[in-house]
């Protein structure tokens, strides 16, 4: 059967990776190539980098990055941050990411999401959403969660799937950097309004919260960053937790023994 | 040994170039029909859709060397649904190696696309030399071919469907070997072997 995914995230910066919260207060992690091997090791199922200063710095870095984690890493990635034309896609895409997360730019021009579905593949193409609770419902947040719109979250995510998303990443700007859980409810209503995966991410602080937002918040795939970076939450640990909780992940047989 | 990868305008041909040179093989990346001709082994990868890639290979005349060739042959995901008859992907004509019809995931009961860590089983041939019953591998895709006589590899996605068929030089996986890390480096030096 279809199991459900643990993906890790790099938060990048100028080609290092940097990882406080998704929108302040950065330090520097290290190479996002050895730290992108080392979660291999750990069996992670996915990998997301995304370029945190993207829409204001070059974008060379990035795409040496990207060419630099395609010939290291054998498992599928995804690259994100800043993406502003469908030139930006096809650069990623041709330098080896197996998909491309676009937010801001898919919000301000919808039919962007159809473009690029009908020429790279809707497989390859992931719709990022920022949300943030906003008077009892969840809004959607520009620009890194700097920019407010009034446009409300699960229809949007509904609509981006309708115009050919092949994924939902959706982030919850409440519980991101809390380490509190993920949004359960966000995660649950965009879930089961969309017929695409969604990845859950925000808020993720020990391997319960994971169990949850599959359970619970109908995730396809769970996201996180800094536990991971860290070293709070073992990759090997989690999975053999949920797979003793009745959530079917993939583990290789080596790691099967032990669980 | 020489391996080419069919160059064309359906995606991630680097990254199954990246996957051979992990396991020190030199691939070339090629269009060129007499280059796919000479070469000991050839792979026909792709992401992106049916009738653009389909056009594409009738333009540079590879549609004739493809099905021309004797040697193994390798289609990875839309490389698997483009050897069969006919994709429903935008009503596409393919290159018929295979007798099958690539449909699209209808059921209500699933996301689509398939994206994920499958098993796959009943695992028949070569291809799987060092590959085991139930191992997961990547896949990404919003059509499949049904189960059928040439069907090496079963996976069930709601329904069950052909995650591997072989007939004679012609190989194909609909998920991606170039992407399924360990596993799937393991099924790539199955074929580099055959």
């Amino acid at each position: 059967m279809l199991v459900k995914r643990i993906i890790a995230c790099l938060d990048v910066k100028g080609g290092r990776t940097v990882k406080g919260t998704r929108f302040l207060n950065l330090r520097d992690a290290g190479d996002p190539v050895e730290l992108a091997c080392e979660y291999c090791r750990q069996e992670v199922d996915e990998l997301v980098f995304l370029d945190i200063t993207a829409t204001n710095e070059k974008r060379k870095t990035l795409t040496s990055l990207v060419k630099r984690v395609a010939k290291n890493i054998n498992i599928p990635f995804t690259v994100g941050g800043g993406i502003n034309s469908i030139e930006d896609i096809e650069i990623l895409l041709s330098s080896g990411a197996d998909k491309v997360s676009i937010n801001t730019y898919a919000v301000r021009n919808p039919l962007v999401i159809t473009e690029s579905a009908k020429r790279f593949g809707t497989q390859c193409i992931v719709v990022a959403i920022d949300a943030k609770r906003v008077d009892g419902d969840y809004k959607v947040f520009l620009n890194g969660g700097r920019e407010a719109t009034t446009i409300d979250a699960v229809l949007w995510a509904k609509r981006a799937s309708e115009l050919g998303a092949g994924e939902i990443l959706l982030t919850s700007m409440d519980t991101d950097g809390t380490k509190l859980g993920f949004d359960i409810e966000l995660t649950r209503l965009v879930s089961e309004s969309v017929k695409i995966p969604v990845i859950a991410s925000g808020g993720a602080g020990k391997i319960e919260h994971f169990e949850q937002v599959f359970k619970q918040g109908k995730a396809d795939a769970a996201l996180a960053a800094s536990i991971f970076h860290f070293r709070e939450v073992d990759i090997l640990q989690l999975k053999k937790y949920l797979l003793l909780s009745g959530i079917e992940v993939r583990l290789t047989e080596a790691f099967l023994d032990v669980a | 040994m020489k391996v080419a990868i069919i160059k064309y305008n359906a995606g991630n041909t680097e990254s199954v170039k990246n996957a051979l040179e992990r396991l020190g093989v030199k691939p070339v990346l090629t269009d060129s029909p007499e280059e796919i001709i000479s070469a000991d082994k050839v792979i026909f990868p792709g992401v992106g859709e049916a009738s653009n890639a389909m056009r594409y290979l009738r333009q540079k005349n590879l549609e004739v060397v493809i099905s021309s060739i004797n040697k193994p042959f390798l289609g990875i995901c839309l490389g698997m649904q483009l050897l069969c008859d006919f994709s429903e992907e935008n009503e596409t004509e393919c290159l018929g190696i295979f007798p099958y019809k690539v449909r699209k995931f209808s059921s209500s009961n699933v996301k689509v696309p398939h994206i994920g860590w499958n098993q796959i089983f009943d695992l028949k041939g070569k291809l799987f030399s060092y590959v085991r019953e139930g191992e997961f591998f990547y896949f990404v895709h919003s059509f499949y071919v049904d189960v059928g006589k040439d069907t090496t590899a079963i996976c069930d996605y709601d329904v069950k469907f052909s995650a591997a068929l072989e007939r004679e030089n012609f190989y194909a996986v609909q998920f991606h070997p170039e992407k399924s890390g360990s596993v799937g480096e393991r099924l790539l030096r199955g074929f580099l072997e055959l």
